[in-house]
């Protein structure tokens, strides 16, 4: 057997080139999904566009294809890529640090009190909530969330997988409650933009809509890939973790600190876009192996990926109009994912 | 390398589980916690391998105490084959061993070759070199064991702790374990259930009742009849093994 031998679908050099080819993937599919839409803009020009503005040049742009490359549609295929990245890895590490395979962002309550303090702001019309904005009393009710969690799940100052679980369903169980109290209560007008924002929508994304999402995933992203081995070992047990030298308390209170405000900062940008964080890392997993020195980066690109080419489906499905996006994360993903799945259980055989 | 625990107490949700525990272990040799369920053995390892944070007391591995040390600094010197790990993922052999480096390596370290050569070693020590492609999960409960203590040899810490090491294995697999364990030549800390394995593999026994130490020393001195009766509620006695002549521990149901 050689040395390199590996029950992964992907390992050694192989790795390397699923990295490459999933980020180049990427760069193709963000320039054709900018170029796709009401009016279809070439590639090419998709690409001279984009060049212009990074390295200048923007003169000789014709204004028209300008604005709707540059002003409408980068954005939201940007924001699309950092919410499927960022959802990814909230998915990674809720699902190692309560060592539950369904744990995502959804299952903690973060994107209940998100889309709770969203849904306030949207039928509230005026007053405290109102004047945060959308985005702002999303994020708000976050991190409120959170802290629930937190204080519901904490014994003494620590964190057990269980308590956090059971803590998490409750908190967005309760959250929920109160969504669906004030869906009922809003007004048809109303009514619409909530259904969208729960289901989650990139559409209308401006460059400002960007800092927050693009901030945290980076910090997140840079963070996780020095805990990668404490993870490792975290991912088959407390105390075979604390065996191998991780500090296992501090290391689960940082990563759950650390999922939850990028869920925040994606969430309240786009809102309730669900399925992703659950998704990605278990199919990421089924192809290079559950060690996260490999997950993280593949997750990272692979969901933002997968949410660009869902925004894409979003939107052409029924032109001119679109369509939430959580509603195909689920349908796109799950046959995808049961796919995967028969095939790891055929290979473990 | 000494372990020395010095009036340890833990308690659980105000259920006294350990109670003013001391004890000394020399460098080398292969000591047995022993006792019944509930006695408190695996409380115990806890302590020593910082998992657990006693509520009085002290425990020294080496010079150092274990909560004055960080935990990477505890891994390096303690070792431990635990009985939680997890089976639901699919991590290859030669991934689960190479983890024994996690306390050897810097937040962005890359595996080096000196790491894959330790870990491949110990695979190789434990006979289970010809498995490491394979999915750990998918393996026996005898090569679990011994590709777990290949991860805790992976870590070259100079102790090393087994939480019932021999739970679910068969009989040929429990005393292959036990032989291995007993020629690593380090100092080893290993609750044990079956009081014949503590008998023929151990150099000194640990007895455990209620959370306290009733006795401590050589496994013939330890495992009095009187003491047997009253912690376990079994007859026992040491008597030559039929088959090697060495010291084997017999149990009868109370007469």
């Amino acid at each position: 057997m050689p040395r390199t031998a590996s029950p992964h679908l992907v390992s050694g050099a192989g790795f390397t080139v699923l990295v490459a080819v999933l980020t180049g993937g990427l760069g193709v599919a963000v320039a054709f999904a900018i170029g796709v839409g009401t009016v279809d803009v070439p590639v090419g020009e998709v690409v001279t566009v984009v060049w212009a503005h990074l390295f200048g040049g923007t003169d000789a742009l014709d204004p028209l294809t300008d604005q709707i490359v540059w002003q409408f549609r980068a954005p939201r295929v940007l924001l699309a890529a950092l919410a499927g990245g960022g959802l990814s890895l909230a998915g990674v590490c809720l699902q190692t640090l309560v060592r539950n395979p369904l744990a995502d962002p959804y299952l903690f309550g973060v994107t209940a009190g998100a889309s709770l303090g969203a849904v306030i702001a949207l039928t509230a019309g005026a007053g405290v909530v109102a004047g945060l904005g959308v985005a702002g009393a999303a994020f708000a009710g976050a991190l409120a969330s959170l802290a629930a969690v937190f204080v519901l799940a904490q014994r003494g100052g620590r964190l057990v997988g269980t308590s956090l679980v059971l803590a998490g369903v409750a908190v967005a169980a309760l959250g929920n409650a109160a969504t669906s109290y004030l869906q009922l209560r809003a007004n048809p007008a109303e009514l619409r933009g909530v259904m969208f924002w729960l289901l989650g929508s990139v559409a209308g994304a401006g460059w400002p809509d960007l800092a927050a999402p693009a901030v945290a995933t980076a910090v997140v992203v840079v963070w996780l890939f020095t805990r990668a081995r404490p993870m490792n070992a975290l991912s088959v047990g407390d105390d075979t973790a604390a065996g191998l030298g991780v500090n296992v308390h501090r290391l689960r209170i940082l990563l759950l600190v650390a999922s939850s405000l990028l869920t925040a900062a994606v969430v309240s940008a786009v809102g309730g876009i669900g399925f992703v964080g659950l998704i990605v890392p278990h199919a990421v997993r089924l192809v290079v192996g559950p060690d996260h020195r490999r997950v993280f980066p593949v997750s990272l690109v692979a969901g933002a990926v997968f949410l660009v080419l869902v925004d894409l489906v979003t939107r052409t499905v029924d032109r001119p109009n679109e369509m939430p996006v959580g509603i195909f994360t689920a349908a796109l993903g799950a046959p995808f994912f049961l796919v995967l799945l028969r095939r790891r259980k055929r290979a473990l055989r | 390398m000494r372990v020395v625990v010095d009036g340890v107490s833990v308690a659980i949700d105000d259920n006294p589980i350990l109670n003013g525990v001391t004890l000394a272990v020399r460098s080398g040799g292969v000591t047995g916690l022993v006792g019944p369920n509930g006695s408190g053995k695996s409380t115990l390892l806890r302590c020593l391998y910082r998992a657990l944070r006693p509520a009085t007391g002290t425990v020294l591995i080496g010079p150092d105490e274990v909560w004055r040390s960080s935990a990477r600094q505890v891994g390096r010197r303690v070792a431990v084959v635990t009985q939680d790990h997890d089976l639901d993922n699919d991590y290859s052999v030669r991934e689960t061993v190479a983890m024994g480096r996690t306390p050897h390596q810097g937040l962005l370290d890359r595996e080096s070759q000196a790491d894959r050569d330790i870990a491949r070693a110990a695979l190789e020590r434990v006979g289970m070199g010809w498995a490491g492609h394979r999915v750990f999960a998918t393996l026996s409960g005898g090569e679990r064991q011994r590709v777990l203590l290949a991860r805790a040899l992976t870590q070259q810490a100079p102790v090393l702790l087994l939480d019932e090491p021999t739970n679910h294995l068969d009989i040929g697999a429990q005393l292959e374990l036990l032989e291995l364990v007993r020629g690593l030549g380090l100092t080893t800390i290993a609750a044990l259930h079956d009081l014949d394995h503590a008998t023929a593999y151990c150099d000194q026994l640990v007895l455990l009742h209620r959370g306290r130490v009733i006795a401590t020393g050589p496994p013939a001195d330890v495992l009095s009849p009187d003491r047997v009766a009253a912690v376990f509620g079994v007859r026992g006695a040491i008597a030559p093994h039929p088959i090697t002549g060495r010291p084997h521990f017999v149990t009868a149901p109370p007469a």
